[in-house]
């Protein structure tokens, strides 16, 4: 199996987490989900570092980010299928 | 061994095994420090303890305390202890509790006698101690007999793909054979309560843990709390790690307590398991040093600590087994990392091969090979202190 460049926990996420070093912004990359070794492909906007997440789909401010198929806080900042998600962009919903 | 069913340890008074042999040298309190020190110079092969606290506490805080040092110098990996307090008083609580177990225990108080004068008389009675236990023997031990705790730090996302799934898995492998686990870091669930509720062997230890983690919010957060965790939940480690919420961080922990295994009861801090056999949930922080040391004094002789970025702890008397899924770490502070699962975001390694080389690792440690915490000479011991003192 080639090695992936994302990994999505689980199908219904909205991010992945970029599992290499160097991914640069126009880079094609490898992404696997875990839960059923499904595959795609997804092109990023930005430089991102290891472990940092990656939006696959288009969101807006508002709207709620799905990872390990869990509510992990809300987007606020408009964002497009391959940015940077971060602290930037997504915050708790608790605090 | 290939089977990983079982270890070789000391076999204490009062049943216990223990994966290493240390002769402790144990302040009651921070003034006693010095003297245990000197101590464990002057005699090879003893270990002192200090630590920060044990002085005019009173209440819960002070049974903490007592609970924390009796437990650990209880711990089996604990072969006799000198014990080292400024006045007989609590130094004698301290001496008896330890006692309870069977093992060699004996006391010195320094008013009226002066660091000289103790540390001479508790350095005799080291080297006595060192005569008497240096020799003992490991027999082979069925893996029931460990107690595993686990606890992880500078977590970034990986933690949550890799190392603390290998921890779950090793969870999910050993308990039904009997091992001992625990899992704590009662701030560090929050964003994934209810899915730790759910993981309760009953409804009534779910609500007990929901209680437990109820009052932390309302006792600890909602007075001190400024627009959030301050900063401190998720660590400027873990956002640089790439995980961004409080949610994310919980989500990731909890995979340490794997698929399939239930808790079983919920525990205070330092408190001993008493329902047998399982997984227990202990209230802790969820600082390394503070809750690895909660756990040792539970009587936990072996600790699975998993980490992204690369949390370096240790503890004095219980090796810390590092584990990480970050190659980034593996390449950049290699000599901290005990199991090594970045194989598993290179899907080079399934989790379930990474929960075999972490029990491969726990039975090397547990049979005497030292982590690499041991090696570097981490023996991060604190007490945890509930309020401000008398």
């Amino acid at each position: 199996m080639k090695v992936p460049h994302l990994l999505v926990h689980n199908k219904t996420d909205n991010v992945g987490v970029v599992v290499v070093e160097g991914v640069e912004v126009g880079q094609a990359l490898f992404c696997v989900v875990t839960e059923d070794n499904s595959d795609f492909e997804i092109t990023t906007n930005h430089d991102i570092p290891i472990g940092h997440k990656v939006a696959l789909t288009d969101l807006k401010v508002g709207d709620t980010i799905i990872k390990y198929g869990e509510d992990i806080g809300k987007v606020v900042q408009d964002t497009s299928k391959g940015d940077h998600i971060h602290t930037h962009n997504l915050k708790t919903k608790r605090w | 061994m290939s089977e990983l069913s079982s270890f070789w340890g000391y076999r204490r008074e009062n049943s216990r095994v223990g994966v290493r042999n240390y002769v402790a040298i144990l302040p009651v309190d921070d003034i006693s420090n010095a003297a245990c020190e000197a101590v464990a110079n002057n005699i090879k092969g003893t270990i002192a303890l200090p630590h920060a606290y044990g002085r005019l506490q009173f209440g819960e805080d002070l049974e903490l305390h007592f609970r924390t040092i009796i437990g650990t110098g209880a711990n089996p990996n604990v072969a006799a202890c000198v014990v080292i307090g400024i006045e007989p008083g609590w130094t004698k609580h301290i001496v008896d509790g330890i006692a309870a177990t069977g093992k060699p225990v004996v006391g010195f108080s320094i008013e009226q006698n002066g660091d000289i004068a103790t540390i001479a008389k508790a350095s005799h009675q080291a080297k006595e101690f060192v005569h008497l236990t240096s020799g003992h023997l490991r027999e082979e031990c069925d893996i029931s007999e460990l107690w595993v705790a686990a606890k992880c730090g500078e977590s970034d996302t990986t933690t949550g793909l890799a190392s603390c799934p290998a921890v779950g898995n090793m969870y999910d492998k050993w308990i039904p054979k009997g091992l001992y686990g625990c899992f704590s870091e009662t701030t560090e669930i929050t964003g994934a309560e209810h899915l730790c509720k759910a993981r309760a062997i009953s409804p009534e230890i779910g609500e007990k843990f929901m209680a437990t983690w109820q009052a932390y919010q309302d006792e600890v957060i909602e007075p001190f709390k400024t627009s959030d965790l301050s900063d401190s939940q998720p660590t400027k480690g873990n956002i640089l790690g790439g995980l961004t919420t409080i949610e994310e961080k919980a989500l990731g922990n909890l995979a340490k307590i794997g698929k399939d295994v239930k808790y079983i009861d919920v525990l205070e801090p330092a408190e001993a398991p008493k329902q047998g056999p399982g997984l227990y949930f202990m209230d802790t922080s969820s600082a390394a040093a503070e809750c690895n040391t909660l756990q040792a004094a539970a009587g936990y002789s072996v600790h699975c600590f998993p980490t992204g970025q690369g949390n370096i702890i240790g503890h004095p008397i219980m090796p810390v087994i590092k584990i990480t899924g970050n190659p980034r770490t593996v390449r950049t502070m290699g000599e901290h990392i005990d199991v090594d699962v970045s194989g598993v975001v290179r899907r080079e390694m399934t989790i379930s091969d990474a929960g075999d080389a972490l029990m491969e690792c726990i039975i090397r440690t547990a049979n005497g090979t030292m982590t690499c915490a041991e090696a570097l000479g981490h023996r991060e011991f604190v007490m945890t202190k509930l309020y401000r003192s008398a």
